[in-house]
């Protein structure tokens, strides 16, 4: 029982928030493109844009401040386009979102191996990484601070109102005067501003940039956007709990006792559990996924 | 007449598709410093200039030919499996298992023990998320996302396992025995990977033909993804088709991962080779969801794979570079918006002269 207890500690605690961070940014992404009405499964490329952007421009600069600010800045741009795409050019959202996540896949590679000589990955040097400030690098504050604004901006202002309505009933936000479709392409933008910070937190973590770094991170910030029911907080909860279940896997590793894919399985098997409702059903926006045209009937 | 016309006019957008993607791509290749036409000239030559190059376009376009026909099928019911990726690897281990753990059999029993059974493990796979989506309304994009990592997670455990693992540091299984390996087709060419599951490719090409558009079965599909509603109300059950047309794509994406175990890799190795699944949207969405689409399209983008093999080994540009290509494939296909609406301009332009 002590053995068991003695995991619980204060490090186990740290490499909770760490595992967490860039969930939390991620999935308050796909809070704002998804209560908008436009589904983001390509959280995972934006986060890779925002991983290589941020560590290629701390790197070439020395400046890891204007890495994070870049890594937001690709991360929006990568929004963006998925804006244009399925906003503007009314592709379907989910084709767009695999198109980007191919992007970032592919993309981030091969920009890497032309920037740094054929390479797949690089390290940070000293000069290139954020500070820390107290126990955490300043993006970890960061994340729970952007939570805080998610929330008190879509729950206790009018454009956050508005881009709720325009996610739940279009032609009535319309109705009342919301520009519907400029409403979306700001929430998509955002999300890919989100994402691409989640996305810059691992390599001014971890010191380096390497291939698919992110490895499904993106879907799994998908996942705690419906755990936590398409809400900043439920979906910041749920990050943390995945982040502690990844936490727990790595502390309990060669101790024997469970195998750590039980652990590593737990985010995917939650999520199905809830989309099926066996506790507390988890029902997004109503008009999430669906186009809007003015000149069409519903 | 009128009929080939639309017909023909079918595959004008996606084609429009292709030359802005390679207008995009030229110009990426140009920004890099080097000459898209030489790339061009590469990409053409480690495709389709040699028996050599068109044996390994077709090996690459194997799995693809499964995985896309899984997407079409889904997609014909208006389900979106995009879980290609975990079925696939599900009946790659269930193929590694029956081939390594059974013997004593002839060859061709086993081969079709081996295929059959990873089929139905793909199918049971995707069944989860056409139950889940038939019975609680649960949407089966997001669900087989997940089951693409639980799939990932739980072949990584199951390889493991002293009872499957082979000796050594790599998690990977044995080799199947060699009465489960499909026979290589390598009187095309001396050292190809391309085996007898090409054929079987094109047979399941003809086969989903044949469900999809000459049986009951494949009109009920079609009927549900057109109008869920309306179908109900005229006795076709919308339960039942979204769960068998899910199963039905499980099952030929099991057989692509199959194909990978048997007649390329003999082995079951975790992580498994990634993509297939992903690369199968963007090859039903060429394809149009039509069988014979999915063919051209599996093909094309086997083409780019093997040729960007090529280019990655005789030119300074990355192999990235085909990831990238199909990317901005799969975005101007979908912005099918884009292109009907310069199609129409050009018809426009063309009409008023």
């Amino acid at each position: 029982m002590n053995e068991f207890l003695s995991v619980f500690s204060v490090s186990l605690f740290l490499a909770t928030i760490r595992k967490s961070v860039p969930l939390i940014f991620a999935s308050t992404g796909g809070f704002f493109s998804e209560r908008a009405g436009v589904i983001n499964i390509g959280l995972e490329g934006m986060m890779l844009f925002g991983a290589f952007s941020g560590a290629i421009i701390s790197v070439f600069t020395h400046n890891p401040w204007l890495g994070v600010l870049g890594a937001a800045i690709v991360g929006g741009l990568v929004g963006y386009l998925h804006a244009i795409a399925t906003i503007t050019l009314r592709a379907n959202q989910i084709i767009s979102g695999v198109a980007i996540n191919m992007l970032g896949v592919g993309g981030t590679i091969f920009l890497c191996q032309v920037c740094v000589s054929g390479e797949r990955s690089f390290s940070l040097g000293p000069a290139d990484r954020l500070p820390v400030w107290g126990s955490f690098i300043p993006l970890v504050y960061m994340a729970f601070l952007v939570v805080g604004l998610a929330y008190v901006f879509s729950y206790f202002t009018v454009p956050g109102l508005r881009l709720r309505a325009v996610g739940e009933h279009p032609r009535a936000a319309d109705t009342q005067g919301i520009d519907v479709n400029r409403t979306r392409f700001f929430a998509v933008v955002m999300s890919g501003v989100c994402a691409g910070l989640g996305g810059a937190y691992l390599p001014f973590f971890s010191g380096s940039f390497a291939k698919n770094m992110t490895s499904g991170q993106g879907f799994i910030a998908l996942a705690a956007l419906i755990f936590g029911k398409w809400n900043p907080l439920g979906a910041m909860a749920a990050s943390l709990l995945f982040g502690f279940a990844d936490a727990l896997q790595e502390t309990l590793q060669g101790r024997g006792g469970l195998p750590p894919q039980i652990f590593q399985v737990i985010p995917y098997v939650l999520t199905i559990v809830a989309l099926a409702g066996v506790i507390g059903r988890s029902v997004g926006p109503a008009a999430v996924g669906k186009h809007y045209r003015r000149e069409e009937k519903d | 007449m009128m009929m080939t016309r639309s017909r023909l006019a079918g595959f004008v957008p996606p084609l429009i598709s292709l030359l802005l993607a390679a207008a995009v791509s030229a110009v990426v290749i140009l920004a890099l410093g080097e000459d898209p036409l030489n790339i061009g000239r590469v990409m053409f030559s480690g495709s389709l200039g040699s028996l050599r190059s068109i044996a390994n376009t077709l090996e690459e376009a194997t799995p693809l030919i499964f995985t896309g026909l899984c997407v079409a099928v889904a997609m014909k019911c208006g389900l979106f499996n995009i879980g290609g990726e975990g079925q696939l690897v599900v009946g790659a281990f269930a193929a590694a298992w029956v081939g390594v753990k059974l013997t004593g059999l002839d060859p061709v029993s086993h081969v079709v023990i081996c295929i059959a059974v990873a089929g139905m493990a793909g199918a049971m796979w995707a069944l989860i998320a056409g139950v889940l989506k038939a019975r609680f309304g649960a949407h089966e994009v997001i669900n087989t996302i997940m089951l693409n990592y639980v799939a990932f997670i739980v072949t990584n455990y199951l390889v493991n396992l002293a009872y499957f693992k082979k000796p050594g540091q790599i998690p990977q299984t044995e080799d199947v025995a060699g009465t489960a390996l499909l026979p290589r087709l390598d009187f095309i060419y001396t050292y190809t990977r391309l085996n007898l599951g090409f054929i079987l490719a094109v047979l399941a090409v003809i086969v989903v033909f044949l469900i999809l558009e000459r049986s009951k079965l494949g009109f009920e599909i079609r009927s549900v993804g057109l109008n869920p509603l309306a179908s109900r109300a005229s006795g076709i059950s919308v339960v039942s088709n979204t769960i068998i047309a899910m199963a039905i794509g499980g099952f030929l994406a099991g057989l692509g991962g199959a194909e990978r175990v048997l007649g390329v890799h003999k082995h079951f190795i975790s992580p498994f080779p990634f993509g297939y699944g992903f690369a199968g949207i963007a090859v039903a969405l060429l394809g149009r969801n039509k069988p014979f689409g999915v063919l051209l399209a599996a093909i094309f983008f086997g083409a780019l794979a093997s040729g960007g093999a090529q280019v990655d080994m005789e030119t300074r540009v990355p192999r990235e570079l085909v990831t990238v290509i199909q990317a901005i494939v799969i975005i101007f296909v979908a912005c099918e918006y884009l292109v009907t609406k310069m199609g129409i301009r050009i018809r426009g332009v063309a009409t008023s002269e």
